[in-house]
């Protein structure tokens, strides 16, 4: 057996999946057990919470927050310090902390790896928020579809307790917060802020008209503060180490970094943490390793399906709230889908849509009833239905939709079809205008065609077709019908000679 | 209640409706607590028909409409008696991109089933669900807890196969 090279195995730094990483929120991820309190205290767990309670004041800690520039995480990018002021300044005694675990977007999965790997994290986050704006009981939303992170959520829960880092009179500090784990039901609006407390107060989990916003009327009506996953694992090392330390990374206006979980046709998927204004090349070439199978890339979804796609031409561009919000997508909570040259826009624009309009909760008519035409026409287009003016339609009825919905959900629905259109409006050209969808995705657009000069009339597919589409003379060239062809691609597959391609 | 309690006795054994009780009378009272109770007695009963919405509502003196816009209104809740097992596709963004539709097709067609529908047999429960966070393995199949990642078409025979 040949001895190991120890010099030829490359540290953590030289492989690039790992060299363009910054890992802050993620810092503890397969380092420490989380079902052990003892392994994150050893990397300075709750440190920054017993400073928050010992050495500052809440208006201390609202104004670190505020300086290092933290914005929520869970997509619409809210200063994180300003939201918690507005609540410390509502009048009242009950107030609560509420996590938003409600990770909805499909394609996203940092918010359960964090719950999963750094659980203490997450509340640590919450009590100094607790601290920060006087209140004194809060609550995870956690979606039910998450199991393991409400097991070890509850392991942590219990040892944060029994160690008197939650309940009563926190490190003797004589501050009391405890918190409880709520578990969703399975609707993607609960985690639109208003939702998701109508949804704790035990009802239909619909949005509410805003304002009162939740900082002055929340959850029972009492001041609340909801943040993300991400967000609340960001802030014991904001007050540990330092808003300047915070903001030292990410670009003008959106500090530190931000975690992607990065899918789709890419090499290497998985949970990555990027400083902000990394560009989208870095993060798909270097990180992510490229497309596999030699590919063309075609696109990046950002922010599902509230988000867009952002095409090859703006592959350099920096990803940030503002420059991602220019480009047509959001950042949202952090799902980065990468799409190869195979995969059809208007399908991709349809299968968002189709989302929305079944997780739309009905309350108001622009989003239930808006949902559902553009649904129609999507549909109508990648059946070869589609007619002129369908484009100009899907435009207009977008802004509407986004000027009148009741909540983000509504007012985001339509920004799929907008990217897409705006990018690959040529596409959507090809399925209207020639009833072609150049990717060959939409089935109904399928044309299956022989290649006269490579059939040698075997009569395999004829044999194979099950509408008898496919038919000819033995040994000479055959054809396929397409009136009634039932494009199930039979052929094609069967076909030894490689001569039937579908365009 | 003794009307209330032949109804349900049609379809549940005394058993059954002696932990629906016990889950009631946990909740009772306690703010916001009709969600976790219906969660709670979904898991323990496997759905939740009229009678026993009548039941918790009766328990927790609220209107029967409340607790039936609930059930209604999430996609965890179900008022049909469900499979043995629960097969559920993922047809989250990266799944639907990495072929998760091909695999629902699969299964549709191997246990003539279609969404949301249990087989004759009772013995599986097929459902699509909007992403599991299981993206890296796309396309995913869960059945019951166990997660199947990278599943082919073909494959989705020898998998449920394992299930009886």
């Amino acid at each position: 057996m040949e001895e190991p090279m120890i010099g030829s195995i490359p540290t953590m730094q030289e492989i690039p999946f790992f060299a363009h990483q910054k890992l802050r929120v993620l810092r503890n991820r397969g380092i420490i057990d989380p079902g052990k309190i003892e392994e994150y205290i050893a990397r300075d767990g709750y440190l920054g919470l017993a400073k928050a309670l010992t050495e500052m004041t809440p208006a201390e800690i609202i104004k670190e927050v505020t300086a290092s520039g933290l914005r929520g995480r869970g997509g619409a990018g809210f200063p994180t310090g300003l939201k918690w002021q507005f609540c410390s300044q509502s009048k009242g005694d009950v107030k609560y902390v509420l996590c938003n675990a409600d990770e909805g977007d499909p394609g996203a999965f940092m918010d359960r790896s964090v719950l999963e790997a750094d659980p203490h994290a997450v509340l640590e986050g919450m009590v100094i928020a607790a601290r920060a704006i006087g209140a004194h009981y809060g609550y995870i939303y956690c979606r039910a579809e998450y199991p393991l992170a409400i097991h070890q959520l509850n392991i942590a829960i219990a040892q944060a307790r029994e160690c008197g880092l939650l309940g009563k009179d926190i490190l003797g500090t004589g501050f009391d917060f405890d918190l409880e784990i709520y578990q969703g039901a399975g609707a993607f609006v609960c985690g639109e802020e208003t939702a998701l407390m109508t949804s704790i107060e035990g009802k239909r989990g619909m949005p509410r008209p805003r304002p009162p916003f939740p900082a002055v009327a929340g959850l029972w009506g009492k001041p609340s503060v909801l943040n993300n996953v991400e967000t609340f694992a960001s802030v014991a090392q904001i007050v540990l180490k330092g808003a300047a330390w915070y903001a030292s990374v990410g670009t003008e206006k959106s500090k530190g970094t931000k975690v992607f979980a990065l899918t789709g046709d890419v090499n290497n998927v998985g949970l990555v943490e990027v400083p902000m204004g990394t560009t989208l090349r870095t993060i798909v070439y270097e990180i992510g390793g490229g497309i596999p199978g030699g590919k063309k890339f075609k696109a990046a979804q950002l922010g599902g399906p509230s988000g867009g796609c952002i095409p090859a031409e703006h592959l350099d561009a920096s990803v940030d709230y503002e420059k991602v919000a220019e480009l047509g997508a959001i950042m949202g909570s952090g799902g980065l889908i990468v799409m190869n040259e195979d995969k059809c826009i208007v399908d991709i624009a349809r299968f968002f849509i189709d989302f929305c309009q079944d997780e739309s909760c009905g309350k108001c008519t622009p989003c239930r009833e808006g949902t559902k035409r553009m649904l129609q026409i999507l549909t109508g287009i990648t059946e070869g239905k589609g007619r002129e003016g369908d484009i100009e339609l899907l435009q207009e009825m977008a802004v509407i939709i986004k000027n009148s919905s009741l909540c983000g959900l509504g007012q985001t629905a339509p920004n799929p079809i907008l990217s897409t259109i705006r990018y690959f409006r040529d596409e959507y050209e090809a399925h209207i205008r020639e009833g072609r969808c150049p990717a060959g995705v939409c089935t109904a657009l399928k044309r299956y065609t022989v290649d006269a000069e490579k059939c040698t009339g075997c009569g395999v597919c004829a044999k194979v077709c099950p509408t008898k589409a496919a038919k000819g003379e033995k040994k000479q060239p055959h054809e396929i019908d397409q009136a009634t062809c039932i494009k199930c691609g039979v052929c094609m597959e069967k076909c030894k000679f490689e001569a039937i391609f579908v365009n | 209640m003794k009307a209330d309690n032949a109804e349900i006795l049609k379809e549940f054994t005394p058993e059954a409706i002696e932990i629906l009780d016990k889950v009631i009378d946990k909740f009772k009272g306690k703010p916001g607590g009709l969600i976790p109770a219906l969660e709670e007695v979904q898991v323990a009963l496997g759905c939740l028909p009229v009678s026993v919405q009548k039941r918790i509502a009766a328990g927790l003196h609220i209107p029967v409409s409340r607790v039936y816009g609930v059930v209604t209104f999430y996609s965890f809740f179900t008022m049909m008696p469900r499979g043995k097992h629960t097969v559920r596709a993922c047809m989250g963004t990266a799944c639907y991109v990495k072929g998760g539709k091909a695999v629902v097709e699969a299964i549709e067609k191997e246990f003539h089933v279609k969404e949301g529908q249990t087989t004759a047999d009772r013995l599986f429960t097929f459902e699509t669900v909007r992403c599991i966070g299981a993206c890296g393995l796309a396309p995913a199949v869960i059945v019951n807890e166990d997660v199947h990642g990278g599943v082919k078409p073909s494959e989705v025979k020898g998998i449920l196969s394992k299930y009886n």
